[in-house]
């Protein structure tokens, strides 16, 4: 489904900081890509969003050279990517409610399935009843409850969770990670990058481990070691 | 398509509305920019009346003959009038209406009147008085016309030379204060545009971390730019709106002492009468400006 084909980024003037990385994600995967902080892990993410280009080698997207590709078509394969940011990126002039249905009006969806939707989601994450809030009127968990409810909402056939349990605590970052594995099993992709190791280790699912910008290991059930 | 229509003009009055301090900055800075495109065209109407005014009072008078018949007189004029098509005005004066103009302009003057007595009969000559609408080189022109054999037979003189200095200072002063006004007016508008730009662009700056993340989700670059250009279309309809009815009503109470310095022209009539061009200047400045300031300037964020 994804695939890294050789590839380098390097940020001016000369920080490599993705080097010569090959690996492919299949359809249904649960990945856990793990490194320190700076090994490359959002730049990754960038990639695959088409947010930057590689400096050399190729990212392919169902066997679609991202590089290639034509800006319509990239914005059809990020509606298909849900995607969970650490500093959340949520919109702020927008309300709890609008934060989520703005998705699904990107893909046009009707008002009566967004009425439908919207308070399911916000209900499963714990925040049905902040609906009219701001996101500055939310703590730090509950903003990265609203960044997961977002990325759902639309059944995404992936979903980039990268560092989706930062500023969660214990019980909710397994919360988290719990509706991850649940959405995986109904056949989405999920690409988790993280640098916690108990949530990798108690996953048991692949884990591709990136150091300095390089993949010093990928294993099919592997562990956090670094 | 219609979905989409609706929700992005849904998305730009609801910012409009939250970004209420942002929206009243960017509605401020309109008003006074559009108010001083008004002002510079009312300042036109003003500069065209006075040259107007002083372009009137120029004119060449041509004094026939004293046997010159009057049926002979206003056949030159026709003939004239044939052949300038530039002519405003052209008065026939007789010898009895020269002298009756003459008396009445002085007839508190004792000393003219007894000088006229003395003189015996009637001085004055027949003549044409003609006026033009365009500069310099049609004055002479008419002139020319004038002294030509047919003409000259019944025409005892033509005072354009004599006037021919003052017509060209009147008209190379009249010019380059139009020429002024121009390069003015071109000046403030620049001024005008870069600081309802400069406006915008702070508006939208404040939200590029928001645009970035709607590009993330996947948004069309027209589910973005479409909240963005709508709410420049506000603004500019808002600054319109407000301008129009602080120009009327300026124009209303500023009239009476305008026409205290300037008799005859009434800067209210003017905006009657030119309703319609203040129409499309303050609403095409607001709103042309404010909308493309915001294409320009989303457009520089979605370069991803």
């Amino acid at each position: 489904m994804i695939k890294f084909n050789k590839v380098t980024k390097i940020y001016y003037p000369n920080m490599a900081v993705l080097q010569d990385i090959s690996f492919e994600i299949k359809k249904g995967e649960f990945v856990s890509i793990v490194g320190k902080s700076g090994a490359g892990k959002t730049t990754l993410t960038r990639l695959i969003l088409g947010l930057d280009k590689p400096s050399f080698g190729d990212v392919y997207f169902k066997d679609k050279n991202i590089q290639e590709i034509s800006s319509s078509e990239m914005q059809e394969i990020r509606r298909s990517i849900g995607c969970i940011y650490q500093d959340y990126k949520l919109l702020p002039a927008k309300t709890v409610y609008e934060n989520v249905s703005y998705i699904m009006e990107v893909e046009g969806k009707s008002y009566d399935e967004i009425k439908r939707e919207v308070p399911k989601i916000l209900d499963l994450v714990g925040l049905k009843d902040k609906m009219d809030n701001f996101p500055g009127e939310l703590s730090g968990g509950e903003r990265q409850r609203l960044a997961v409810a977002r990325a759902l909402v639309n059944h995404p056939k992936i979903v980039i969770a990268d560092e989706p349990t930062g500023n969660l605590d214990p019980y909710n970052t397994y919360e988290v990670i719990y509706l991850l594995e649940k959405i995986n099993k109904t056949g989405t992709t999920v690409i988790l990058l993280t640098h916690n190791r108990d949530i990798v280790n108690k996953l048991a699912k692949r884990v591709v481990t990136l150091v300095a910008g390089k993949i010093i290991r990928d294993e099919e059930k592997g562990n956090f070691i670094i | 398509m219609f979905s989409n229509s609706s929700r992005i003009i849904k998305f730009a009055f609801q910012d409009f509305s939250r970004n209420k301090g942002i929206s009243i900055a960017a509605i401020f800075v309109l008003t006074v920019t559009i108010l001083l495109v008004t002002g510079l065209f009312f300042l036109q109407g003003i500069t065209n009346y006075l040259t107007s005014q002083i372009q009137d009072k120029i004119d060449i008078t041509a004094y026939f003959k004293d046997g010159a018949q009057e049926q002979d007189i206003l056949n030159v004029r026709d003939e004239i009038l044939k052949m300038s098509p530039n002519i405003k005005n052209i008065e026939y004066i007789s010898k009895d209406q020269a002298l009756e103009i003459f008396n009445t302009k002085h007839q508190s003057d004792a000393v003219i009147s007894r000088a006229l007595q003395e003189v015996g009969g009637n001085p004055f000559l027949p003549s044409l008085n003609i006026t033009t609408n365009g500069d310099t080189s049609q004055y002479a022109s008419i002139a020319n016309i004038l002294q030509t054999a047919d003409f000259s037979k019944l025409i005892d003189k033509v005072d354009y030379s004599q006037k021919k200095d003052t017509i060209e200072k009147v008209y190379s002063i009249t010019s380059n204060i139009s020429l002024f006004g121009i390069i003015i007016g071109i000046i403030l508008i620049i001024v005008a545009i870069l600081v309802v730009f400069n406006t915008i662009k702070l508006a939208i700056e404040n939200s590029a971390e928001e645009i970035s993340t709607m590009q993330v989700v996947g948004a069309s670059d027209w589910f973005i730019r479409g909240p963005f250009i709508i709410q420049g279309i506000i603004y500019g309809v808002v600054a319109f709106i407000i301008c129009f009815i602080i120009s009327g009503l300026c124009a209303l109470l500023l009239s009476p002492k305008i026409e205290l310095i300037m008799p005859g022209f009434n800067i209210f009539s003017y905006f009657l009468n030119n309703w319609w061009i203040f129409i499309l200047i303050q609403l095409g400045f607001g709103v042309g400006v404010g909308a493309l300031s915001a294409f320009i300037v989303v457009k520089k964020h979605l370069k991803v």
